[in-house]
């Protein structure tokens, strides 16, 4: 049939096979196999993904929820004047100096009456936070007049009860494998039998700085810390980087030293962090002595870091503004400063925007340069001010994993939700960014 | 005076005042590519004036070269003198924002600004400072628009997005907003090569009415637009100026035989 006519026509004299026979149909057989097969694989890798990212997620959250609820331990504390202000002076120094221990000691022998020997003593008043006195104290100071009053306190448990509640701990094993003593949980059961102790949301965790008592030990001190220092980040970087993007874009000529100026900032971008941290260490300790775990220096230090990433991310979205755009406003005789300011840089803005937030979200979660110049100390304060020595996110979960105490586990992984909550809330608004001013032109 | 003018006028007896836009030796590399060789040419005032001819033969280049858009092109150079009103526009006298404002252009694809219509139009006279306060700039958005015929479809929406009227509308914006300005000469480059065919007898239609007040260059690569709307034509090849003349004569009569080959479809 039509095969010999395409061999008379001479020109199609060396295919062996048309696009009907038997031959063909197998080959198109195994073609769309192979393309089954790839799809598969794709759909593959993203199952593997997806797992991978389901393991991180329920196994922080699986340890990490119950670091957002706390143990508290209700006792009733007789507010005795002879022990707070013996001579009645009402002066808030004699009533701040006083001894608020004893009184939750006091406290404690009076819920336990039947404990007299030292030792269990001892164990019985580790029961409650250290915390507690300074929370009684706190409370006396603020309300005088309920000083020779008797009060009911929920005052937080210690670090290992609070395990033990929340059942971290299993009260069956042998008493030598475990931080609490048969005692104590006796204890603690007699307090749960009367209503004492309940689990309530740990509000500590979300307004407390770092502590050595994993019970009190929060997180605000880390997240205001990075604040202060993606602020500073934020400050320098962006502006600095968006200059360099518009001259480089729009002004600087195509040569050879703007050639080698871009390969450098390509450069720039791949550097490990922990060099960045070096030259912080170098340059704005060693040499301009700023302070010490400063959230100005890390700021300073995650600006440069930050900085190659905008400006890439500022050059790809300047580009991608149409040149008719360029054209159109120079053609109206608009000079080349307000060809960029009027038209191009807010037409390049989201995806200006969209690159900074997310280098910005990828300085908060930076840890390896703030060890090096000093913000993996250990700080109990709030800091007020970028000057003041602060912590980040990123160490405080470094330094809580490295800590001892069973109660710094769920600590940490409380921790990396909340830094992980703050990550996806700001890629989010980069999404949203895009989503919202994507244009048309 | 500068001599060339001199001789030119000398030359054709054409008196200066008729003539608007006048080029000597123009010559034009993109880097080490030559794009236009040597083109002398002279463009009447308040006419309207094609440039045809093949693909890549230089018409648009000359076209920018008018108001000086060449610069904005890195490693573009050009040589040679050319006149707008008898001024030298290469000369360092001369400021090319303003050179920008006294000639108009509108480019081959339309490109209004991405905000709202008024806004497109006002944008001139906002950055030359043409207007002080909101009623001068109202004025002169409502008679740029109405010149440019489109007031009337516009007239409700002026605060819609430019981008959000139709390929031919927008193209009128275009116009409306380059003649906001105020400009003396209109470039054209191809403003109908991206419209239908009604869009594009709506363009031709303004062009008739806007050369009684303006100087109209316009590069296109349909020739019965050419013979409908220009008085004069410009036929560009390879770079060079082939012929110029009548629009008449050109299409009738042509003196050079690459003329008759490409009016009569022989190439290009």
């Amino acid at each position: 049939m039509t095969d010999q006519a395409i061999n008379e026509s001479g020109s199609e004299s060396v295919r062996s096979s048309t696009v009907s026979d038997d031959a063909f149909r197998g080959r198109l057989k195994r073609r769309h196999a192979a393309d089954r097969r790839f799809r598969l694989i794709g759909l593959g890798a993203i199952l593997v993904a997806l797992t991978m990212l389901g393991i991180i997620l329920v196994s922080i959250v699986g340890k990490g929820y119950t670091a957002f609820v706390a143990t508290e331990i209700m006792l009733t504390v007789d507010l005795d004047r002879s022990v707070i202000d013996p001579k009645g002076t009402g002066d808030p120094a004699v009533i701040g100096a006083a001894s608020y221990g004893k009184l939750i000691r006091d406290a404690m022998m009076a819920a336990f009456p039947e404990v007299k020997e030292r030792r269990k003593l001892r164990s019985l008043f580790g029961l409650v936070s250290g915390e507690a006195s300074h929370e009684i104290r706190q409370y006396v100071l603020d309300n005088p007049d309920a000083i020779g009053t008797r009060q009911a306190f929920w005052f937080p448990a210690d670090d290992n009860i609070d395990m033990l509640v929340k059942g971290h701990i299993d009260r069956k094993s042998a008493e030598g494998d475990r931080k609490v003593s048969n005692d104590e949980i006796a204890w603690v059961e007699q307090l749960e039998a009367s209503g004492a102790v309940r689990t309530v949301f740990n509000s500590r965790f979300f307004s407390s700085g770092d502590s050595r008592e994993p019970e009190i030990a929060g997180v605000w001190g880390a997240v205001v810390g990075s604040f202060f220092m993606l602020v500073v980040t934020l400050l320098l970087s962006f502006p600095i980087a968006v200059m360099t993007a518009v001259y480089l874009e729009e002004f600087a000529p195509k040569n050879r030293w703007t050639d080698l100026i871009e390969v450098n900032i390509n450069n720039l971008a791949a550097v490990p962090s922990i060099v960045f941290g070096l030259l912080g260490l170098a340059v704005f300790l060693n040499v301009m002595h700023l302070p010490r775990s400063a959230p100005i220096v890390g700021g300073l230090t995650l600006a440069l870091m930050t900085l190659p990433t905008i400006v890439i991310a500022a050059r790809a979205a300047l580009g991608a503004v149409p040149p008719s755009i360029r054209q159109a406003a120079l053609g109206m005789g608009a000079s080349p400063m307000q060809t960029v300011l009027h038209h191009v840089l807010p037409l390049a803005m989201p995806g200006i925007l969209t690159g900074t937030i997310l280098g910005m979200a990828r300085a908060l979660g930076e840890t390896a340069p703030l060890l090096m110049i000093g913000m993996v100390a250990f700080i109990v304060d709030i800091p007020s001010g970028v000057m003041d020595p602060a912590t980040a996110l990123p160490v405080q979960i470094y330094l809580w994993a490295d800590s001892p105490e069973r109660a710094f586990v769920e600590k940490t992984s409380g921790a990396i939700m909340v830094l992980l909550g703050f990550l996806i809330f700001m890629n989010a608004i980069a999404v949203l960014l895009r989503k919202r001013f994507e244009r048309r032109w | 005076m500068s001599q060339a003018l001199a001789d030119r006028t000398a030359r054709t007896g054409v008196p200066d005042d008729d003539i608007a836009v006048s080029g000597r030796d123009i010559s034009v590399f993109y880097g080490e590519k030559q794009a236009l060789f040597d083109v002398d040419i002279d463009i009447p005032r308040q006419q309207v004036t094609s440039l045809i001819g093949p693909s890549g033969c230089g018409k648009s280049t000359f076209l920018r070269c008018i108001n000086r858009m060449n610069d904005t092109i890195p490693g573009c150079r050009v040589t040679g003198e050319l006149f707008l009103d008898g001024e030298d526009i290469n000369s360092p006298r001369i400021d090319v924002v303003q050179l920008r404002a006294r000639v108009g252009m509108v480019f081959q694809k339309p490109n209004p600004f991405p905000k709202s219509i008024y806004d497109n139009v006002a944008y001139g006279p906002r950055i030359h400072g043409l207007v002080k306060n909101r009623g001068e700039a109202d004025e002169i958005v409502e008679r740029s628009l109405e010149k440019a015929g489109l007031l009337k479809e516009v007239k409700d929406r002026l605060q819609e997005p430019g981008t959000g009227l139709s390929g031919g509308q927008q193209q009128r914006l275009c116009i409306a907003r380059a003649l906001a300005v105020g400009p003396e000469v209109l470039l054209m480059d191809e403003p109908c090569s991206a419209l239908d065919p009604i869009a594009t007898a709506r363009i031709e239609e303004l062009i008739e009415e806007l050369k009684a007040n303006y100087t109209i260059i316009i590069v296109t690569h349909s020739m019965q637009q050419a013979a409908r709307v220009s008085q004069k034509t410009a036929f560009f090849h390879l770079g060079q100026l082939v012929e110029a003349g009548l629009t008449e004569r050109i299409f009738t009569s042509p003196e050079d035989e690459r003329t008759q080959g490409y009016i009569t479809g022989r190439f290009g």
